[in-house]
């Protein structure tokens, strides 16, 4: 008797806001509701979806930045939509894929590490969070399957070994991590092509950060789905650092200045590329 | 087959109560204090890890008096409210409203359903824009509620400490001043006239919290050397 009351105690017992939702109102993940479209398979549901982001460590941390482009097949959805969030106070993570479930998805990932926070008085370990994310992505394998991916970049400065670490995902929730630099989204191809020619080692973080712009700038020049920096409107892709000191968003006026430098440097060499 | 002997629904409400007074009553005293700042958090705790003030949301905080088991679940029970709410609706329409109200249903269905009555009084604050805003609400273990003016001070000699608190109370008091006058409260249910720092446990919900460390989350614990600086400090 005291045995199964303990055993039920313990059960009972989550840090995680997800697995209580699971639990008691399942219906509130993004990806448990009842989905039907299978039967009419054939054209893809048309909606939003992100594109690109790219994370590099630099000397003391990590920068990601995303653009601020979201598509629906050949028009664009948004030019004004932010895929790069704070995860918590040492995190930052940027989402491709479709863009309403990825919201949904790193609001639910930003609640769950609060949630086990405030429940165990202490941050989960970078690597736990990473894990975390992991599962979440591959509760969303059912719509993946139906062409609603969602594809995360996830990045973070780890208190324990006091360095900037990146984690990539597949859509079955495969963790990698990654060295140095990564994108995602549809025009990862070509920021990473720029990346590998812009990047060097113990980058300082002004120029960690105007390196994620101009391949932010090369991946829109290639990618029709990603949008370049705009100065007719004064949109600047979101940029956030992560460092000893927790995770700092750029102010737009910094991006402005970054984006300015780098768009005269290419008016000025008068070349196709 | 034994009879039980009949007890008047008087007589059994008092009972549960004497006896969850006389748990509470064995416990050291927390004070909840709202100033200028915003709304000060102190208790007697000489464990640095098993709390009696926690965060519950963005603006909300809970301190507890009791058994440790009791308000913990009920904690528990109360960040997952929050986070539930914040998530399905928007981190606005999270309140310490709601919140006391669902912890005053669960201590009142316990109070009455349960083999025994939980023996926890709970505070549940919120800090507010202005100082007018400011929520401070008082829950006992039948499910009562009381919203409090100015502080609210629970636990075993709760009288005497309230008594030294309410002196020294006004609406323009600092951070620092504000946690000097709970220390001062607490130590007169206490054999030394003193209290370390190492013995109290300390947190503030930050009013400014947005302009001044860029975040919504007001709750800060205070390390041992914070409260020793904020304690020297002269008024």
């Amino acid at each position: 008797m005291q045995e199964t009351t303990a055993n039920k105690v313990a059960a009972n017992a989550t840090s995680s806001f997800t697995e209580h939702l699971q639990r008691d109102r399942p219906e509130l993940l993004p990806y448990n509701r009842p989905f039907l479209v299978s039967e009419t398979a054939g054209q893809p549901l048309q909606v939003p979806h992100a594109t690109t982001i790219v994370a590099m460590t630099y000397a003391g941390g990590v920068v990601m930045a995303g653009d601020r482009r979201a598509t629906m097949g050949n028009i664009i959805a948004s030019r004004h939509i932010e895929k790069v969030f704070p995860a918590d106070q040492y995190s930052v993570l940027g989402i491709a894929g479709t863009a309403g479930i990825a919201i949904d998805l790193t609001r639910l990932f930003q609640v769950e590490l609060e949630h086990y926070e405030k429940i165990e008085g202490t941050l989960l370990s970078l690597d736990g969070k990473a894990n975390r994310l992991g599962a979440m992505i591959r509760g969303n394998l059912a719509m993946a399957m139906q062409g609603l991916a969602v594809v995360p970049l996830f990045a973070g400065f780890d208190t324990a070994a006091q360095m900037g670490r990146l984690f990539s995902y597949d859509v079955t929730g495969g963790r990698y991590e990654e060295q140095e630099h990564h994108a995602v989204g549809s025009g990862s191809m070509f920021a990473r092509g720029a990346l590998k020619k812009l990047w060097r080692p113990n980058l300082a973080e002004d120029e960690a950060v105007s390196v994620a712009i101009e391949s932010l700038y090369d991946a829109a020049d290639d990618d029709s789905a990603t949008g370049g920096p705009d100065p007719v409107r004064q949109l600047w892709p979101v940029v956030y650092t992560v460092n000893r000191a927790g995770a700092r968003r750029v102010a737009e006026r910094e991006l402005a200045a970054v984006a300015g430098t780098i768009i005269e440097a290419r008016a000025a060499a008068r070349r196709e590329a | 087959m034994t009879q039980q002997f009949y007890v008047s629904p008087e007589q059994l409400m008092k009972d549960r109560a004497d006896f969850a007074r006389k748990g509470i009553a064995r416990g050291r005293s927390v004070v909840v204090v709202s100033c200028e700042d915003g709304i000060a958090l102190v208790a007697e705790n000489p464990s640095p890890s098993l709390h009696k003030i926690g965060e519950i949301y963005d603006k909300i905080a809970f301190a507890a008096v009791g058994k440790y088991n009791e308000f913990e679940s009920l904690r528990q029970a109360g960040v997952r409210y929050a986070d539930v709410r914040g998530y399905s609706y928007d981190r606005e329409d999270v309140t310490a409203r709601g919140l006391a109200s669902v912890y005053a249903q669960s201590l009142g269905a316990v109070f009455t359903a349960e083999q025994k009555p939980f023996e926890v009084e709970l505070a549940v604050a919120e800090v507010g824009a202005s100082q007018d805003r400011d929520h401070l609400y008082r829950l006992t273990f039948d499910g009562s509620i009381a919203d409090e003016q100015g502080f609210i001070v629970m636990g075993g000699q709760a009288d005497k400490v309230s008594g030294a608190v309410e002196t020294g109370w006004q609406r323009d008091l600092s951070f620092a001043a504000a946690i000097r006058l709970a220390v001062q409260g607490l130590v007169t249910d206490n054999e030394s006239p003193d209290l370390p720092a190492k013995a109290l446990e300390v947190a503030l919900l930050d009013r400014g919290s947005e302009s001044s460390r860029g975040t919504r989350r007001a709750f800060r614990r205070l390390s041992d050397a914070d409260v020793m600086e904020l304690l020297a400090e002269e008024s």
